[in-house]
């Protein structure tokens, strides 16, 4: 489907990041960063979990709204921030 | 099948329709085509970013499968199905109307019939670490491989029960991982008896062959997983054995809880199903309780991608008011022995149970203890008291693991059934089963 040419090109916490089209933003948040989407109640540092958009750990911010990170795909220009506290 | 949508921002917005489907898996898209030569105008709603449910995902890492692709093209030679994909619904509207919300709009979708093929999600039982980056679902892991996860070169464990875990193996093997272990918790005896029983399904027979992976251990489960702030090494147990792996990932399923809260917030009853939690009830022909409503797939108990599709198919033509062929029949009554088996021979075993310690999480989302949990005397008490599943994700994670692990029923699904935006939220109008 997707040629392994074809690049996304979006923006995570600031930086400049690129990934092959049909990526996940879930997917995306490990070829890019640390994996990490979102802080607990507690702290905790948490990654996605179920992968299918049950669990809501992967929650992160997408041009300022919430979203999940394994049920979004990285668009062009897409600004995405993790670290949700909530 | 076109793939019209309302305008984007579009928030005050009316749609309707004559069948309205919810999950565009196997069941979903079966039920579309066997209704669709009807003539009536059909919406499929997925919140997935495209169709094919868990079975059939794909994306950066997978491309479609041909079952999928040739679901679709038969779909797509009828201009009246509309499907709209990373759709998700968030209240009802009345009895025959729900409030969907997408990526960029919302609307209210009117609909005369309803089938509901939300699937199944998987059971995650928790374990001493089961919170740490670089744990997930064994369906989980596979999910994201194909989306585009990088596994090349990682050493994985995967850890549960049933036969997914070897299709979540196969997927980590395919993209690069190394998959030090798979540890399914069931005797051996059991799945030896399981597999012997395969000369009945041929094709799941040479499936099971073909995804056989030298790593596999029966009568073996986690302990618990270790690292400072994401995973490092992964404790388990092999019969009287207890033993430490260094890792980068643990995937961990034990097995399918049925995606009920849409049918039961609309009225649908319920059963207890074989392994974990409530099911949709459905006659013969695919009918839930509700007269206009019908179910089919994993959402009615889990069964696999075979029996979702004759069931889809069943609850399409009844839809429009036509009998199933018997042969359908006759499909779904074969897939059905096939999960009873299943469900027999991966019953979890009772140490599962004790997994977690008193300070381990069971609520992911609001961060409370199983020991905490484990005092009170219900659901609800839980609930009032320690927030359990109060959270995000609405005890989906936490529910389904304290129906396993105190044998506690969820209660019933309350609105919105997702967390959704104000400018959503803002067109539920006062009617039964709107927000409160």
């Amino acid at each position: 489907m997707n040629t392994p040419q074809a690049m996304v090109h979006f923006q995570l916490n600031g930086q400049a990041a690129q990934v092959p089209a049909g990526t996940s933003i879930a997917a995306a948040l490990y070829l890019c960063s640390d994996g990490i989407a979102r802080h607990s109640v507690s702290g905790q540092a948490r990654a996605p979990v179920c992968g299918m958009g049950v669990c809501q750990e992967c929650r992160v911010l997408v041009n300022g709204r919430s979203q999940l990170a394994c049920q979004a795909l990285c668009a062009a220009g897409m600004v995405v921030e993790t670290g949700d506290l909530s | 099948m076109n793939s019209t949508k309302p305008a984007p921002n579009a928030y005050v917005s009316q749609d309707a329709c004559a069948i309205l489907i919810v999950g565009a898996g196997p069941a979903g898209l079966s039920a579309a085509l066997a209704a669709a030569p009807a003539g009536r105008s059909i919406v499929v709603l997925d919140d997935n970013p495209a169709p094919g449910g868990q079975v059939w995902r794909n994306g950066a890492g997978a491309a479609p499968p041909g079952p999928l692709q040739q679901l679709q093209e038969a779909l797509a030679r009828y201009p009246r199905v509309r499907i709209h994909s990373s759709t998700r619904v968030v209240a009802a509207q009345g009895s025959q109307a729900l409030l969907l919300e997408s990526a960029d709009s919302a609307w209210v979708q009117g609909f005369e019939k309803l089938i509901v093929c939300t699937g199944a999600r998987e059971l995650l039982l928790p374990f001493p670490g089961w919170t740490l980056p670089g744990v997930s679902g064994a369906g989980g892991l596979q999910a994201m491989i194909k989306s585009g996860l990088p596994v090349h070169g990682q050493r994985i464990v995967i850890a549960g029960s049933g036969p997914l875990l070897l299709a979540a193996a196969a997927s980590a093997t395919q993209a690069g991982a190394q998959v030090l272990r798979v540890a399914e918790q069931s005797p051996w005896r059991q799945v030896a008896a399981f597999g012997a029983g395969l000369l009945r399904w041929p094709g799941k027979l040479a499936q099971a062959a073909t995804l056989l992976h030298p790593a596999y251990r029966c009568d073996s489960y986690v302990l618990a997983a270790q690292g400072d702030t994401s995973l490092q090494s992964v404790q388990l147990r092999q019969g009287a054995r207890t033993y430490q792996l260094d890792c980068d990932r643990l995937a961990v399923g034990f097995g399918l809880v049925p995606n009920v809260e849409l049918g039961r917030l609309l009225g649908c009853a319920t059963r207890h199903s074989a392994q974990a939690g409530l099911a949709l009830q459905v006659d013969a022909q695919q009918s839930t309780s509700v007269p206009y409503i019908f179910a089919a797939g994993e959402c009615t108990g889990a069964g696999g991608v075979e029996r979702a599709l004759a069931e889809g198919h069943i609850a399409g033509l009844t839809a429009i008011g036509q009998r199933a062929p018997a042969a359908h029949l006759h499909t779904r009554a074969r897939w059905q022995d096939f999960a009873s088996r299943v469900d027999q021979h991966f019953a979890l075993r009772p140490e599962l149970r004790t997994l977690a310690d008193k300070n381990t999480l069971l609520c992911r989302c609001e961060d409370v203890t199983f020991g905490s949990v484990a005092a009170r005397t219900g659901w609800n008490d839980a609930k009032l008291h320690q927030r359990c599943g109060m959270g995000a994700c609405q005890g989906r994670i936490c529910g389904a693991a304290a129906q396993h692990l105190f044998g506690w029923d969820a209660p019933s699904p309350r609105p919105p059934l997702s967390p959704a935006r104000v400018s959503t939220l803002s067109l539920a109008s006062n009617d039964t089963g709107a927000l409160p």
